[in-house]
């Protein structure tokens, strides 16, 4: 089943006068359990192409399809409701909330879904233990290292069962030892959950791990092949 | 919504002297609209309360032709036997005291000084006077036989040098427009602590107001103080005036301070809307800050899926936090500074108004319903100053907000 369908997507920046083009019309379909690698080099449209999926940013022109729902004119807020139950986010950065713990920061989308406390408090220490950091469950980002805090962001991106994951240079920010836990880590969960993982990167290390890689350059993909994975 | 307040408090706690400060924004804004406030109430509720127990009492029964201003003296402006009416009046519950009293005009003079002065025929023996009874500060109140004594207030004796026992002229317009010059002996020097009403009022006793104006037997009002204000309007319905009098609530009598406090409020009022406005600045200008801060935050809860209307309630939280905290704060702090004005009272002097009795001292009368009114307006004001930065939080793009330094 198609998680994502990307249609003929282009997308123009305007800044002042001058119109940069991120996406040339894009084609794109990404079927459900993939563990899928956008590469390119830098300004090559990764990072856009991601937020299209993601109902982050909406194209100039084209279809986004996510699970088979056209979400190219959701307004902001149906947008909104399309990332908090269907998509998870990992971010280059490492995108916590510094004034929560790891368990909070892993329980906030479970609250804006509406879980109850115990299904909550469940799922938080399942992940928690998923990704190894049970016992810093009450640290707050800057008491955890660079590492500890992406594979909280995993957790969190994977708390509220979402169909689809997004990384955007998960590895970028981390040492190679961190970098090769986070992405064994988000392949195991592949592999055991079948949720389906999209990720931008340019680490020749990383793009090793998927299964698929997508290749962009200006803007358009110029290449689509298939790859044995970890 | 536990998890918002909980974020929000936390929020503030990050960049704690900010918060704090911003709070303490929101403190002396309320303890200074409390002073303000209650400033005014002492005040006004001082200079009417002089006004009813000096001047013009609860209620006064006068004839409808008398003209205060011109302190008239003819039989037909006068009240006829008034102690036959203050009798009647005396029977009702709500009513302390009744009594009549004779006003006229004239001249104090001493041996090369003279100053005009408002002349008060009293019942010595009435404990509606006992306000003047109770500021005398040398020498004895006037008996009901007093035929020769005189009391002057404390500023005329020192301006015109006069002690207890000095023999002074006093020059008077009579009923039938006559004037007539007598001797009498101050008897004592009196203090209302009102500059206005001391400067100007010597006080004789009745019958001899009476016999030296040749009014015998009537007099300029029947005066008449209640046991509490509230019962005026009852009081008045209740008395059945004669013929030719007309009866007067202390509101009537005392118009021009009634205008003075009206117009009073609507400038108080633009010194709440200027304290308001710098609470409010400084609060804006706090979450906006913590806006522009917390950009890429804001992108990353968007991200993951918060709406908007939730991501402004996140801000919201925080006014409301500071909104609380402050006003806490300035609760205790308003309260200090309302003791600490009361300690001594902030002395004025002489400056009150021609008319108006205006004590020498301020005092701050803090009461309840101000209170609770200016704590409300605080926290109104404080939480429509987190609209504005919770909107623009709340309308930031996912897209641009994750791109964000911070």
């Amino acid at each position: 089943m198609e998680v994502v369908k990307i249609e003929n997507v282009a997308r123009v920046y305007k800044i002042g006068k001058l119109e940069t083009q991120a996406l040339r019309g894009v084609n794109l379909s990404i079927t459900n359990g993939e563990f899928t690698a956008l590469v390119g080099p830098s300004g090559s449209g990764k990072t856009t192409l991601l937020q299209m999926i993601g109902c982050l940013d909406q194209p100039t022109t084209g279809r986004v399809f996510i699970n088979d729902k056209d979400v190219t004119s959701l307004n902001r807020n149906q947008r909104a409701d399309m990332r908090r139950a269907t998509i998870g986010f990992i971010f280059q950065f490492f995108a916590l909330i510094p004034t929560l713990t790891a368990y909070e920061n892993v329980e906030m989308p479970l609250l804006l879904n509406g879980y109850a406390p115990k299904e909550r408090h469940d799922r938080v220490m399942e992940l928690l233990k998923a990704v190894d950091l049970t016992d810093r469950a009450n640290n707050r980002p800057d008491q955890l290292s660079g590492g500890q805090q992406q594979r909280i962001a995993v957790a969190r991106a994977l708390a509220p069962n979402p169909k689809l994951i997004l990384a955007d240079e998960p590895t970028a920010n981390l040492d190679t030892e961190n970098g090769k836990q986070v992405m064994d880590l988000m392949a195991k969960l592949n592999k055991e959950t079948g949720v389906t993982f999209i990720f931008a990167t340019h680490d020749p290390r990383v793009i090793g791990y998927a299964k698929r890689v997508v290749t962009l350059q200006d803007g358009i993909i110029t290449k689509d092949s298939q790859s044995n994975g970890k | 919504m536990i998890q918002i307040f909980k974020m929000a408090f936390r929020d503030l706690g990050r960049n704690r002297r900010r918060s704090f400060f911003s709070a303490l924004a929101v403190a002396v804004g309320l303890a200074l609209l409390m002073l303000l406030s209650s400033v005014i109430q002492g005040e006004m509720g001082s200079a009417l309360e002089s006004a009813i127990q000096l001047q013009s009492g609860h209620i006064q029964i006068r004839a409808a032709s008398y003209d205060e201003s011109k302190s008239s003296l003819k039989w037909e402006d006068l009240v006829e036997n008034p102690d036959q009416i203050a009798a009647q009046i005396a029977t009702l519950d709500q009513v302390k005291a009744v009594t009549p009293r004779l006003f006229a005009s004239g001249f104090l003079s001493t041996g090369d000084e003279s100053s005009g002065v408002r002349i008060y025929g009293i019942d010595p023996q009435s404990i509606a006077n006992d306000p003047y009874r109770a500021g005398i500060v040398s020498g004895d109140f006037l008996t009901a036989d007093d035929r020769e004594g005189l009391l002057i207030g404390q500023p005329a004796a020192l301006k015109l040098h006069l002690q207890v026992g000095d023999k002074v002229s006093l020059s008077v317009n009579t009923s039938n427009g006559d004037v007539l010059e007598q001797a009498f002996t101050i008897r004592g020097v009196y203090t209302t602590n009102t500059y206005g009403f001391d400067n100007s009022t010597v006080f004789l006793s009745l019958a001899k107001a009476q016999a030296l104006t040749q009014t015998e037997n009537h007099a300029s009002t029947i005066f008449i103080l209640l046991k509490d204000t509230s019962f005026t309007d009852g009081v008045i319905k209740a008395i059945q005036a004669p013929a030719g009098l007309e009866v007067k609530s202390w509101k009537d009598l005392n118009t021009l301070l009634t205008e003075f406090e009206t117009l009073a409020n609507s400038y108080i009022g633009f010194f709440y809307l200027i304290i308001l406005a710098i609470t409010v600045s400084v609060i804006i200008n706090t979450l906006i800050m913590s806006v522009y801060e917390r950009t890429r935050e804001i992108g990353i809860l968007a991200a993951i899926g918060m709406r908007s209307g939730r991501i402004m309630g996140l801000f919201l939280s925080e006014s409301f936090l500071l909104a609380i905290g402050g006003i806490l704060m300035g609760l205790v702090l308003g309260l200090f500074s309302v003791y600490l004005f009361n300690i001594k009272g902030f002395y004025i002097g002489n400056m009150g108004l021609n008319g108006m009795l205006i004590s020498n001292t301020i005092r701050a009368q803090l009461t309840l319903d101000k209170t609770i009114s200016v704590t409300i307006m605080t926290f109104v004001a404080t939480i429509l100053s987190g609209l504005y930065p919770a909107w623009m939080a709340s309308r930031l793009e996912p897209v641009e907000a994750l791109r964000a330094e911070k």
